[in-house]
């Protein structure tokens, strides 16, 4: 193991510590987002039930962006610059649609009761920004960040797969965590945005390797071929269990209701490996690798032990606040 | 038009937009998350639930303050690669490591535990939720501790060296405890709690004008005006104190401040007067006779600096001068009020007419004070980004003129509407609650009092 020896472990590390804030903020924020979404189809009190069920954790899911970006900032500051500043106008839409969601989350409660319409439009409106945002980001830098028309084509139909993909978590969200009519409401939601997730990993699984040569190596020479096939197949496996089982919920008793957001964490858990697999040693796309992207070893250092000691309590605490809202969402209140 | 606009000015108009937007929330989250936990406990010992009513009222209007905060406080964690690479690549060594215990052991902390504090009242019992409330607090006073070494070490770097062009870290106590941190953090912390004084009382003041005086809302009136007179007096001292250190570290931003061109012996204290950069001197000048030598050195006749002695290497000064001046009068404006306010409730146990109508505007005289206050402190360090280290135009990144523009008409629409919302929303919650007939009078923890957000 001499990624050990050569001090090349700790910028790897980082990249995976990222990597994994990512995909943690993916799954958490991913079903608050899809959930704001979704909103734009629900009735009024449904609108309420659905803004209680995600109401305790959304500022914390958003944390997780921050984490994710800074880490991305502190660990690798050439790669952050290259980065953001390629995505400088689809970043500041999203910052927007961020702010906006965030904004309204409050203000639709808040604000003059005949003024909540407007909040809740701009919530769903903010939500969805946020989402196509983030999937215009990942198109681009699948692209490695090509400015050319098609490029913006491929990167706005990425925008609607992840608009998909956040919309079938936050309606297995929504399974999970409401009863009666909404719940119904939830399935049907799953099971429409499930084809457009489904479409969604075809079309990124397909371009992926058709961009680049280095990803089509990595993916198709032998023996790379037989090794990785489990991911695509389990992945097929997911999804037609999720297709299965959500023909039949709600079953009696509420049996399972918590099924479909496990198999699409497990979803969202295996498209990323193979995302990351394919990007993998480079932080930019064929640009830039994590290596020569880090910043001095001492200050990752220092970085890392805060990191070792903070994460556990905060992974702690955050499973005591998931234990206290556990449940059917009930309308938020204060007292 | 814009493109013949300067990508480094536009860039920190941005950033300059960004962050003025962003402060005004955590100003007010910082320190009403002690007022909440302050409220809760007093009705932890008396019994006498206004307490709870007023802690009721105003976390509501903390959250939506944090929310604000969050929101506009993610775009700041992303300015720095989309606008100002230049900053990490050079001394990201040592705000990198800042920044992550930043947001590991503060913003997780807050986030998380302010679900409890908001939602989670009737779901755990009475310990757990003021422990969440205890470390909501504590998590944002912790993120102002990270942000505010990170800040003070752009003013006066210490313990690192420079080796191909990049800041590296020799010494963390150094930087952390770097020489203007103790004063800039207390000045800040004293600010914020101003700050939600100040709103805690104005909002209360008008409540009080529209004949609602239920006993939360004379509790948080007298809460907001007494801690404001007891803050506003250390603040005047701290701020003499955080001067001195900037004069020694920082003195052209002083001699800025001061509008004081040349370098003299027993320096006059400008009152008012135009700097005028082209002439290099104050038109129309008001001037007390060696005051500015006394305030700043504690002598009258000692010397100070000017700015002609750092000619090109010091910042704009009209901005600088006026922003001092701003904050200081708003000071000495808080001081009067809390004090008359003080006295009346000393006296006769409620405040007076003039002084309500006066609280009302002052709400957000923490937010003005604080502002102009950064702006001399932020603008007063240019053309440095990091002082002696790093300049601000050598940052920036090669985003063209008119991109930025765009981005920054988008953020300047939002946040125009989103103040508009917010104070709008203060005065309705505020209308709303006095309308409001308070229903039960002894719920504790683990009792749901139906009274649902919307």
């Amino acid at each position: 193991m001499n990624i050990f020896t050569n001090g090349e472990w700790l910028p790897l590390s980082f990249a995976a510590l990222m990597g994994l804030s990512m995909l943690i903020y993916a799954v958490l924020d991913g079903y608050d987002l899809g959930v704001g979404i979704l909103m734009k189809d629900a009735t009024d009190p449904e609108k309420d039930r659905m803004i209680g069920s995600i109401g305790p954790f959304w500022d914390a899911n958003e944390t997780w962006l921050v984490l994710g970006v800074g880490l991305l900032l502190v660990a690798f500051p050439k790669a952050h610059g290259i980065i953001l500043s390629s995505l400088y106008l689809p970043v500041a839409v999203m910052l927007i649609g961020l702010t906006l969601r965030g904004a309204a989350f409050d203000f639709r409660a808040k604000a003059k009761i005949d003024h909540k319409h407007a909040w809740n439009n701009a919530f769903f409106a903010g939500s969805l920004i946020t989402a196509m945002a983030q999937g215009y980001m990942l198109g681009s830098y699948i692209l490695g960040f090509e400015k050319s028309l098609a490029a913006i084509g491929f990167s706005l139909l990425v925008g609607a797969c992840v608009v998909a993909g956040y919309c079938l978590i936050g309606a297995c969200w929504l399974i999970m965590k409401t009863e009666g009519e909404l719940q119904k409401k939830s399935v049907h939601w799953a099971r429409v945005s499930l084809w457009g997730t489904m479409l969604a990993i075809a079309l990124i699984s397909i371009s992926t390797p058709l961009v680049s040569a280095r990803i089509f190596d990595k993916w198709f020479s032998f023996p790379n071929i037989v090794l990785l096939a489990p991911i695509p197949l389990i992945t097929a496996v997911l999804v037609i269990a999720l297709e299965v089982l959500l023909r039949q919920l709600p079953k009696p008793n509420d049996r399972w209701c918590w099924v479909p957001f496990v198999t699409t964490i497990g979803i969202f858990v295996l498209c990323f490996h193979g995302l990351a697999y394919s990007f993998y040693p480079y932080i930019v796309p064929d640009q830039l690798k994590i290596i020569e992207a880090a910043s001095a070893p001492e200050s990752l250092m220092i970085i890392l032990v805060g990191a070792l000691i903070v994460l556990p309590v905060l992974i702690g605490y955050t499973f005591v606040a998931y234990k206290i809202f556990h449940g059917k969402a009930k309308d938020l209140s204060y007292e | 038009m814009i493109d013949q606009l300067d990508p480094a000015l536009l860039a920190r108009i941005q950033f300059a937009a960004n962050i003025t937007f962003h402060i005004l929330f955590p100003s007010i989250t910082i320190a009403l998350g002690w007022i909440l936990l302050f409220f809760k406990l007093r009705f932890n010992v008396t019994k006498d639930y206004k307490w709870m009513e007023a802690y009721f009222f105003w976390t509501k209007i903390f959250a939506l303050c944090f929310a604000m905060g969050v929101v506009s406080g993610i775009t700041m964690s992303f300015q720095f690669g989309t606008n100002w690479p230049g900053f990490m690549e050079t001394v990201g060594n040592i705000a990198g490591p800042l920044l992550a215990y930043e947001v590991l052991t503060a913003f997780f902390l807050e986030a998380t535990f302010l679900g409890i504090m908001l939602f989670g009242f009737s779901r755990v019992p009475g310990w757990m939720h003021n422990l969440a409330t205890f470390l909501v607090a504590f998590g944002t006073t912790a993120s102002a501790f990270w942000i505010l070494v990170l800040n003070s070490w752009m003013h006066t770097p210490a313990g690192f060296e420079m080796r191909d062009g990049m800041a590296h870290a020799t010494d963390w106590l150094q930087i952390i405890f770097n020489p203007s941190f103790p004063y800039r953090f207390t000045h800040m912390l004293i600010a914020s709690g101003l700050t939600a004084a100040f709103l805690v009382a104005g909002l209360s003041a008008y409540r009080w004008l529209r004949n609602d005086r239920v006993p939360a809302v004379m509790a948080a009136l007298k809460t907001g005006i007494l801690t404001a007179a007891v803050l506003i007096p250390l603040q005047i001292f701290i701020g003499d104190l955080h001067g001195l250190n900037t004069l020694q570290h920082q003195p052209q931003k002083v001699a800025a401040m001061e509008g004081l061109w040349e370098t003299q012996c027993g320096a006059p204290l400008v009152l008012f007067g135009l700097p005028n950069e082209e002439t290099r001197q104050n038109d129309f000048a008001i001037e007390i006779p060696k005051l500015a030598s006394l305030i700043l050195t504690h002598e009258w006749d000692s010397e100070l600096k000017g700015l002609n002695e750092f000619e090109g290497n010091h910042p704009p000064v009209a901005p600088v001068f006026w922003a001092f001046r701003i904050m200081v009068g708003t000071g000495l404006l808080m001081l009067a009020a809390s004090w008359v306010g003080a006295f009346y409730l000393w006296k006769r146990k409620d405040i007076i007419k003039p002084l309500a109508y006066l609280l009302i505007p002052m709400a957000f005289s923490g937010w003005v004070a604080t502002v102009a206050g950064w702006y001399v402190t932020e603008i007063g360090r240019q053309p440095w980004l990091v002082n002696g280290v790093l300049k601000t135009v050598d940052a920036i990144s090669d985003v063209p003129a008119p991109i930025i523009g765009i981005s920054l008409s988008m953020y300047l629409v939002i946040y125009a509407v989103l103040m508009t919302a917010f104070m709008t929303t203060l005065f309705y919650m505020a209308r709303k609650a006095g309308q409001k007939k308070s229903e039960a009078n002894t719920p504790s923890s683990g009792q749901t009092v139906a009274e649902a957000v919307s």
